[in-house]
């Protein structure tokens, strides 16, 4: 099933546009793309990017990662919470955020980055710190401590007993972290449009490029291809620096974590330190803009709008009901995609040889543009599929969220299902459990953690969500981040000043939803 | 937004099933494809669906140009009955490639409509227009004893060196207009003016937003910029206190025209149609300036008390023929970008 829906929504678009785009036309043609005016800049500039992209969210997320699971303290699970926010928060509103920061009078304004690559970096370091510092940290809070205790005991340094012990049993959840996120920097394509003023180009950026401004589809095919090799590359990464080590925890998971002892102090204040400055900066100048008003004052009175519906027709509802709108909608879209998601993993951690790949292709439509799947969509999915009846007009939108969300879940639940003991499944099976039984007292007890952090997760990214709802939400129904773009789309500082007040509505209901998702996490592993 | 990578995929494949999704049903419902600042009262198509017993769903697959390139990929299944919102930098394209059928209405008000009609065609009716232009922060100006410049040559001087920030052709349907603009100003020399605007430190941003309220420096945005690329009809939003705090440049207008269309291959032609006469109806015409901020092509409404007050039109605006544009768009914004971004 979860193979039916991949191939229909993600597979065959994309075959179709690589197949219209290549039609008739040789290596020599596609040769000629990869060398016309700026697209080879675009190619290195895609791969420094991903690159710096990635590499700074891992320096910042591995420390995190400890300080934020690994050892414990008063408060940690609100500043996990906040870590969170950014992954989810609408572009437009990261961007104006930075920009502001960057602008010549700005608080930054002095390092003269603004349009600059290193902003770009900034930004997507702040997007994507949460994937390193989740991912890894779930997987860093369950290692058994014993193995590097004994390390220390025997002599080793604090450094070499983590270079030697703890690196390498993180290795599995640092390699999928550091591919999603190399993914999704390679594929960014607000931030660097926004942030790099059309002026740095990626080849996300030059397909678009090309299909909206020339409507070129043998270039966007090409460069598509280009993409696919990227993708796989991220795929290599991963299962590389998987190989040979896909952790078996017995029948029971660890709990690895301790509470923080003196020494820990001045690195988890480092850890901290590093965090406030990459995130708390931007959010106060979001903060600051959602309190401007006429004339440059600062008051309430945006935050006092949100509640009643605006005059004129820029928003048909108020933007409090909106925000309604986005919890059903995305409440109802994390079930769908906690659903998928564990059809997926299992699919890819237990399936037949072939069902393994659905762990790659679930990963795809990370890596490739969504210009391209798009036009794809638009040239292969315009009938009725197969019978089947898509066609009812509300739930397109939690079930596009699904869509959205379900890549990254996937990867949550994934290590964590390949971490148990396939011998405790067949010793339950040999002595007559039913599958079901197998996956109720087995599975279920084992699991229940990582998928309610998928679903969590999976509910944040539905709130946030705003492409593929602005084409299926009914103008009369808009969700949050729908009102937020309409508002910044209209001039008048009312407009602007109530689009900034719900952009940080946004991110405190992302951050409420995370710190629950958190809460549930922890009960579960309480009582097993 | 976060939106593009897997969102905008999954976003077009739901377009298309919502638009099929009024399709199956006999001809009293019409999916209207507009750009994705279209917006009406409410209380305008409740009463259009009362008067004529049709539903209307609106769906907006992007802006002008995403817009009108999803209309040619898809002319031999169109995604719904008529559209609204290609303008008139890309009207040819989309004429020539046979997306509309010809529909003339008669509405009083398509004589007015008439006047900003794409030669030698039927398959468009103009709906509204809005002129392009430079704003400036007024403020900025009598703070700093500076003249406020009025020409295109102006910008060129030192002393409104990094004043001024536009937006890029490539993605952003009012820096097209602004580069046409200069184009119509300048002629074949319009290259060496825009190498001058590059020497002279212009700001290229990658949208509206971007130039609007990041860069403008305007009592209610505060940014770097007070020289800014928006519309004509911008600064009464900005009046604080009765005073206006930004202006429009008149001579430095583009004159952007929308149109709505009836798509070839319509499920619902006659209801379509309906829709097309129904944009240039009263109730429809006076909704624009206050939802669209765009100029009613009807001269039987009014446009608001403060328009006329502090959002006059250009008496001149620049303009170019669409054939025209349609013929050379490609190359020349990928002249621009040599010039401006090499």
């Amino acid at each position: 099933m979860p193979a039916a829906f991949l191939a229909v929504l993600f597979v065959w678009p994309l075959a179709t546009v690589l197949a219209r785009g290549l039609a008739g036309t040789g290596t020599g043609a596609a040769l000629a793309v990869l060398v016309s005016p700026g697209v080879p800049d675009a190619l290195v500039t895609t791969v420094v990017l991903a690159g710096l992209g990635t590499a700074g969210s891992v320096v910042i997320g591995v420390p995190a990662a400890w300080a934020l699971y690994r050892v414990g303290w008063a408060g940690q699970r609100v500043v996990r919470a906040i870590v969170a926010v950014p992954f989810v928060l609408p572009t437009v509103v990261v961007a104006a955020a930075f920009g502001a920061l960057f602008a010549r009078h700005g608080v930054l304004g002095w390092a003269g980055l603004d349009h600059s690559v290193a902003a770009i970096v900034c930004a997507l370091v702040f997007f994507n710190v949460s994937v390193v510092t989740r991912v890894v940290g779930s997987s860093w809070a369950a290692l058994d401590p014993g193995t590097q205790v004994a390390a220390r005991t025997l002599g080793a340094s604090r450094w070499r007993a983590f270079r030697t012990v703890t690196l390498p049993a993180l290795a599995p959840a640092l390699g999928a972290a550091a591919a999603v996120v190399l993914l999704f920097c390679s594929t960014s394509f607000g931030v660097v449009l926004v942030l790099g003023g059309a002026r740095v180009r990626t080849v996300e950026t030059e397909i678009y490029f090309q299909v909206n401004s020339f409507l070129d589809l043998h270039a966007a095919a090409v460069l598509g291809i280009v993409q696919l090799v990227f993708v796989a590359a991220a795929l290599g990464l991963a299962s590389w620096a998987r190989r040979g080590r896909d952790r078996v925890a017995g029948g029971r998971e660890l709990d690895g974590s301790r509470p923080s002892s003196a020494a820990d102090r001045p690195w988890v204040a480092a850890v901290l330190v590093a965090l406030a400055t990459l995130i708390v900066l931007p959010a106060v100048a979001l903060l600051e803009r959602s309190l401007r008003v006429a004339g440059g004052g600062h008051s309430l009175t945006n935050y006092l709008a949100l509640f009643s519906a605006p005059g004129t027709a820029v928003l048909p509802v108020s933007v409090v009901q909106a925000a309604l709108n986005s919890l059903v909608t995305a409440g109802i879209a994390a079930v769908i995609a906690g659903a998928l998601t564990v059809a997926v993993a299992s699919a890819a951690v237990r399936g037949p040889r072939w069902a393994r790949w659905l762990d790659g292709v679930a990963m795809g439509p990370l890596g490739v543009s969504a210009v391209v799947i798009g036009l794809g969509m638009l040239l292969t999915l315009n009938r009725e599929i197969a019978g089947v009846d898509l066609r009812t007009s509300w739930w397109l939108v939690p079930l596009a969220q699904a869509i959205v969300a379900l890549p990254l879940a996937v990867r949550i639940l994934v290590p964590a299902m390949r971490a148990i003991d396939p011998r405790l499944r067949a010793a339950a099976a040999s002595l007559g459990a039913s599958p079901w039984r197998v996956w109720r007292t087995l599975d279920w007890r084992l699991l229940r953690g990582p998928i309610a952090l998928s679903a969590g997760f999976a509910f944040a990214i539905a709130m946030g969500e705003f492409g593929a709802t602005s084409f299926v939400a009914r103008p009369d129904r808009p969700t949050l981040p729908l009102a937020i773009a309409r508002l910044l789309s209209r001039p008048g500082a009312q407009n602007v000043g109530m689009g900034f007040a719900a952009a940080v509505l946004l991110g405190v209901a992302t951050g409420a939803i995370m710190l629950t998702t958190e809460r549930l996490r922890t009960r579960v592993r309480a009582d097993v | 937004m976060r939106i593009t990578r897997i969102a905008i995929p999954t976003a077009i494949a739901m377009t298309v099933l919502a638009g099929c999704s009024t399709a199956a049903q006999s001809g009293a419902e019409v999916t209207v494809l507009t750009h994705d600042s279209f917006a009406v009262p409410d209380a305008v198509v409740t009463q259009f669906e009362k008067d004529t017993g049709i539903t209307v769903t609106f769906v907006a697959p992007g802006d002008a140009g995403s817009l009108t390139n999803k209309l040619i990929l898809t002319k031999d299944a169109p995604l719904g009955d008529v559209a609204y919102g290609v303008d008139n930098s890309f009207a040819s394209r989309a004429i020539a490639e046979g997306v509309f059928a010809d529909y003339t209405s008669s509405a009083p008000a398509a004589k007015d409509a008439a006047q900003y009609a794409v030669a030698g065609s039927a398959a468009l009716t103009a709906v509204d227009f809005s002129d392009v232009c430079l704003n400036y922060d007024v403020g900025y100006f009598t703070d700093h004893d500076l003249a406020v410049p009025q020409s295109f040559d102006d910008l060129l001087k030192p002393e409104y060196k990094g004043l001024l920030s536009v937006t890029n052709p490539a993605t952003s349907s009012p820096g097209l207009a602004f580069l046409l603009a200069t184009i119509a100003a300048k002629g074949d020399a319009w290259h060496d003016y825009w190498a001058g605007l590059a020497a002279n430190d212009v700001r290229v941003t990658a949208s509206w937003s971007d130039t609007y309220y990041t860069d403008f420096s305007a009592p209610n945005y505060g940014g770097d910029f007070p020289l800014v690329l928006s519309y004509a009809s911008s600064p009464p939003s900005e009046v604080i206190d009765g005073e206006p705090t930004t202006a429009a440049l008149l001579d430095t207008c583009f004159r952007q025209v929308e149109y709505v269309g009836v798509l070839e291959g319509a499920k619902h032609p006659a209801a379509a149609q309906k829709v097309v006469d129904w944009m240039l109806s009263d109730d429809f015409q006076a909704s624009l300036p206050e939802n669209m901020y765009v100029y009613p092509v009807s001269s039987s409404v009014k446009v608001p008390a403060d328009w006329a007050t502090y959002a006059p039109l250009s008496p001149s605006p620049w303009s170019v023929d669409p054939a025209t544009i349609d013929a050379n768009r490609e190359q020349w914004i990928r002249e621009w970008t040599q010039v401006v971004q090499p």
